[in-house]
């Protein structure tokens, strides 16, 4: 087998052509290590270190290399997460306006802590230090949708939606 | 200079040289992690934070980190300002909140620069009372030891490994508190200098994994200043002892060698000394075949007896200059050979008169890294020389540098000066046989044969100055890469060319000679750095014998009697003609310090010491002599080969060898015209400070010193008394004034780490105070001679014969090509299985791939196959000193054929 074919075999043929597509716009290959880490989860959920050893090898780095950037950010996802990542502000805005009962009531609903991901896979909980809209405070993210002025009893609705 | 104003005191200083080596170099406290004098300041820490005042008016001043700030002139700072003062110590206070209080059992302690800091820095109570993180360790391979709780996130280890020695596989995971340095997964450091990672971390993350086996506190260690016996370079080291055992081996800072920085071969590869395999009786070989032990006045006699009427003398190029001359004054000139190998012999007398014209700048390693271009001619120095390889590595850094100066960043900026010049390199043009590690930084690479290699040089030369002629036609690539060579190299102002022995090609050599010197001759200041084999392949050269090994060998089969030193000739001649030598012969002497093929031949054995139980000299690939001390007495009969065969011309007769004492060896081998030098590389036995103190082996705090052998003895053994050289066997004497290479050992008051090397140089990161150790002898001014006529191209026919055999080529491996370095566990634990490279066509024919077996009859040896694409047919490459090959190839073609039985051995690896 190739080393092309190699490639394939672990990243899809988009994900290899949306991350060629990026380095075409970058002075050297190394430079869409993030947007090529951030394809890649986009398309799978979180960055396996099959997937991560494929990537480095298309951009012609170690494996190592990129697993230093991959690693540093929080959001970038090294282990499995749940179909939706639910991301609960605990900065000092959301806890003015009392997120910590907003936490508990998120916890007790799901039965996990921060960190952990639901038994069915559904959902994983993850604290987050700001989402940048303080005015809507507390405000929980879910995928790509934000939530604000959440209070405990909009809980269950709101984690409803997301199946 | 700049004079800058610190606490009141007025101090010179470099301008614009930073803060914090100013400070260091006028002698002054101030506490740092990550910057380090090789890597240069990024300002992580912010343990170097000192208050600057706009002027005299200014009571208040600013917080400024030292590290990050150039020296100007008029400059006021303080040191001990409160602000300051208390900054430095809430920065080590955070540093030490997940620190574990596990000092008493981490193997830093006492050499922890951690601990120093702290202590200076006054944080003595922890008010931290929250958990600590902690992290899972790694395997990281035979050499390191990794415990990431102590981690204080400095990044100096990354900042070694990636940025100056190049390596990829140790990384910095994660942010925040939970950073994390180490590898993807756990597995080897692949990078061959690993282990200055061990002198790099600030504490006890990565410490010595041999070492910690039978761990010793540094200050229990007895050590002395020494020479690496690893390969040419002559690096700096301090070996030190405990329990009669030599326990680890530290780098001894020179500037103009290796400064900060050893090989994994050098720093590994002594384990020899300590070997089951040691001899330490004198043995002579019975009736029956077997050795009986007998006295050493009895060994001396019989050695008198062999040599009385005469004897083939065999010297070696890993034995100290003292005893080849001692053999070489015992069997007279015309019987005394160098020990090298014919091929390398006679390559050793050309590297001398090559250097004996003066025709070009011999460079120090340091040199190295300040050419502007490179060209590697033929030798792959990683695996050769590896401390040359790093220093290029350096060299290729030089255009970012001149790049930064040009945009005014000071060239300790290392952030700003990498960050700038990212996509610039000097240019490094590397011709090899088979493809090496450097390629990755090189701009040009060219592969071919040995003798295509040496078209190429000639070809350069030839392009550079038409009076040089140029060698055969060559193909478009070598071509191509010839033109490209000839322009780089032509527009540099100090262009390096290297070159050496170890492809046993004179081609080579000649070629890279008359490279530099048509170089030189067009203005510049070129340099031509030839490599030899083994720590003292250059000194025995200098020394000179009258016979080359091969007639050596052929004279003791004829009947002579044969006295070898320290060299086991079966890795060095045919072995037909050894064993004839050796059958033949009336007596054989082998005077060693392991067992090995030779001394299982011998009739006579005495046991030599080892470079860490002598004191000699070694005289490295530039002719600089430099003195290795006595770490530790021999134990046993075991002594100096000299000393055997001081005595043995003693009891033979003779009246011009009667040496009682090292330093009078030295002087009968300064005599020599050539080597008058050696007597000025160290300070003789007399040698005093002016208090008329000796230089202490063992630090102040050496202890258990009166109890350390009661379990043998109860009573007080009597301190060992130092005859021979400067050093005292005690913590007795003082350290701090001695002439560097007396430098036993590295500490100064609060400054327990190696760190405290500093307080030994002229300024932080320059030459040692007094001047770096070693006497270069081989510097010459131009010869009169004709540059472009000395040497010139042979015509030698390139390629198959067509019968199908294979022309054996030798390709060298940094773990296990060398052979007492390989005989050290580590070493041989990192290792590759013996290998041969054949070329695509050639592998296809013989029907084996990668990682299948092929057998040599002639050599009765099986390889491990692997394929390069681009070798030429009718050749292969075989790792020299594995699977049972010594140092030469055959110079007759041999079969090659498949082996079918052939099982590549798992690797064992030892974990924990």
């Amino acid at each position: 087998m190739s080393e092309a074919d190699q490639l394939i075999d672990v990243l899809t043929s988009e994900e290899v052509e949306a991350i060629e597509a990026e380095i075409a716009h970058l002075p050297d290959r190394e430079s869409a290590a993030m947007e090529a880490l951030q394809i890649v989860q986009a398309n799978r959920g979180w960055v396996s270190d099959a997937s991560l050893s494929a990537i480095a090898r298309l951009l012609g780095m170690s494996a190592a290399a990129l697993d230093s950037i991959a690693t540093f950010y929080n959001l970038i996802f090294r282990q499995p997460v749940g179909r939706h990542v639910i991301m609960t502000c605990d900065s000092v805005s959301c806890f003015v306006m009392g997120c910590e009962k907003v936490h508990k009531a998120i916890e007790e609903s799901l039965g996990v802590s921060p960190g952990e991901t639901t038994e069915d896979g559904r959902y994983t909980l993850l604290p987050i230090v700001c989402l940048g809209a303080c005015d809507r405070a507390p405000v929980i993210m879910i995928d790509d949708e934000l939530h604000g002025d959440v209070a405990v009893e909009d809980v269950p609705a709101i984690l409803e939606r997301y199946p | 200079m700049a004079k800058i104003s610190v606490d009141g005191v007025e101090f010179d200083a470099k301008e614009g040289e930073n803060l914090l080596q100013a400070v260091l170099s006028a002698q002054l406290e101030l506490p740092y992690f990550c910057w380090h004098p090789s890597l240069g300041s990024v300002g992580a820490c912010r343990q170097c934070a000192v208050i600057q005042y706009a002027d005299e008016e200014d009571t208040q001043g600013r917080l400024i980190m030292a590290c990050m700030t150039p020296v100007a002139d008029g400059m006021r700072v303080s040191l001990e300002a409160a602000h300051a003062r208390d900054f430095r110590a809430s920065v080590i206070e955070w540093l030490m909140e997940n620190h574990p209080h596990d000092c008493p059992v981490c193997e830093e302690g006492g050499e922890c620069h951690l601990q120093d800091m702290t202590v200076m820095s006054g944080h003595t109570a922890r008010r931290y009372r929250g958990n600590k993180r902690t992290f899972e360790n790694q395997y990281l391979g035979p050499f390191l030891n990794h415990e990431m709780n102590r981690c204080i996130t400095c990044y100096r280890c990354v900042r070694y490994y990636q940025d100056y020695a190049g390596g990829t596989d140790l990384q910095a995971f994660g942010s925040r508190a939970r950073m994390y340095f180490g590898r993807e997964e756990a597995g080897v450091l692949e990078n061959p200098f690993s282990g200055n990672l061990v002198e790099v971390c600030p504490t006890g993350v990565f410490t010595d994994k041999p070492f910690s086996k039978t761990y010793t506190r540094k200050w229990d260690l007895q050590s002395a200043p020494s020479v690496c016996a690893g390969c040419a370079v002559g690096c700096n080291t301090i070996p030190s002892e405990r329990y009669g055992r030599l326990k680890r081996v530290h780098n001894r800072y020179n500037g103009s060698v290796n400064g900060y920085f050893l090989c994994d071969r050098g720093r590994y590869g002594f384990g020899y000394v300590n070997d089951d395999a040691r001899i330490h009786k004198v043995g002579v070989r019975a009736a029956d075949g077997v050795f009986d032990v007998i006295s050493a006045e009895e060994g001396e006699e019989k050695l008198g007896d062999i040599v009385r009427d005469g004897a083939i003398g065999i010297g070696s190029p890993r034995a100290s200059l003292e005893s080849n001359l001692a053999l070489k004054v015992l069997v007279g000139e015309e019987n005394f050979c160098t020990g090298l190998s014919s091929a390398e012999d006679a390559l050793m007398r050309l590297i001398l008169d090559v250097y004996e014209c003066g025709g070009a700048r011999i460079p120090t390693l340091a040199q190295v890294e300040e050419a502007d271009a490179v060209l590697i001619l033929g030798e792959d120095v990683l695996n050769t020389a590896p401390r040359v390889a790093l220093a290029v590595r350096q060299s290729v850094r030089n255009e970012s540098l001149e790049m930064a100066e040009q945009a005014g960043i000071p060239l300790w900026q290392e952030a700003g000066v990498r960050s700038h010049g990212r996509e610039s390199a000097s240019p490094l043009l590397v011709a090899s046989l088979l493809p090496t590690e450097l390629d990755e930084l090189a701009t040009h690479t060219c592969n071919g044969a040995p003798e295509s290699l040496a078209a190429a040089g000639f070809a350069i030369a030839h392009r550079l100055n038409s009076a040089y002629a140029a060698g055969e036609e060559l193909d478009g690539p070598t071509q191509s890469f010839v033109d490209d060579a000839a322009a780089v190299l032509s527009r540099a102002k100090r262009p390096l060319v290297i070159s050496g022995t170890s492809l046993r090609n004179d081609g080579l050599i000649k070629a890279a000679a008359n490279i530099a010197w048509a170089l030189k001759a067009q203005g510049c200041d070129a340099g031509l750095l030839l490599t030899a084999a083994e720590a003292n392949s250059c000194g025995v050269g200098m020394l000179g014998g009258g016979v080359d090994l091969d007639t050596a060998l052929r004279a003791a089969a004829a009947g002579q009697a044969l006295v070898v030193l320290e060299n086991d000739v079966t890795r060095r001649a045919d072995p037909d003609l050894v064993a004839s030598a050796f059958s033949g012969s009336t007596a054989v002497a082998v005077l060693d310090s392991l067992e090995n093929a030779t001394t299982e031949s011998a009739s006579l054995v005495l046991p030599a010491a080892t470079f860490a139980e002598s004191t000699g000299t070694f005289v490295n690939y530039e002719g600089r002599a430099q003195r290795f001390f006595e770490v530790f007495a021999a134990t046993g009969e075991t002594a100096p080969a000299w000393r055997w065969l001081s005595k043995a011309g003693a009891r033979a007769g003779r009246n011009d060898m009667h040496w009682q004492h090292v330093d009078q060896v030295v002087e009968a081998v300064a005599s020599h015209p050539r080597l008058v030098g050696v007597a000025d590389a160290a300070p003789n036995g007399g040698h005093r400070n002016a208090a008329g103190n000796r230089v202490p082996r063992a630090p102040h705090r050496y202890s258990g010193r009166t109890a350390m052998n009661a379990g043998v003895n109860i009573h007080e053994p009597k301190t060992q008394v130092d005859e021979e050289t400067p050093l005292s066997y005690s913590m007795e004497g003082a350290m701090g004034d001695q002439p560097a290479a007396l430098t036993s050992y590295v500490w100064s008051p609060g400054w327990n780490s190696n760190q405290s090397v500093f307080k030994f140089q002229q300024e932080v990161g320059g030459a040692m105070a007094g001047g770096d150790p070693g006497v270069r002898m081989l510097d010459a001014e131009p010869a009169q001679v004709d540059f472009a006529q000395r040497y010139r191209p042979l015509q030698t026919p390139i390629g198959a014969e067509g019968d199908g055999r294979f022309k054996l080529l030798p390709t060298h491996s940094i773990f296990g090509s060398e052979e007492l370095s390989g005989r050290s566990q580590p070493i041989a634990e990192r290792g590759p299985q013996a290998f041969i490279v054949l070329g695509a066509a050639e592998a296809a024919r013989l029907q084996v791939a990668e990682g299948m077996g092929v057998r040599c009859p002639e050599l009765d040896a099986t390889f491990a196959v692997r394929v390069e694409e681009s070798l030429a047919e009718g050749l292969a490459v075989v790792a020299m000193g594995l699977g049972g090959l010594g140092d030469e190839v055959p110079s007759e073609r041999v079969t090659l054929e498949p082996d079918p039985e052939f099982v590549p051995p798992t690797t064992l690896i030892a974990r924990g």
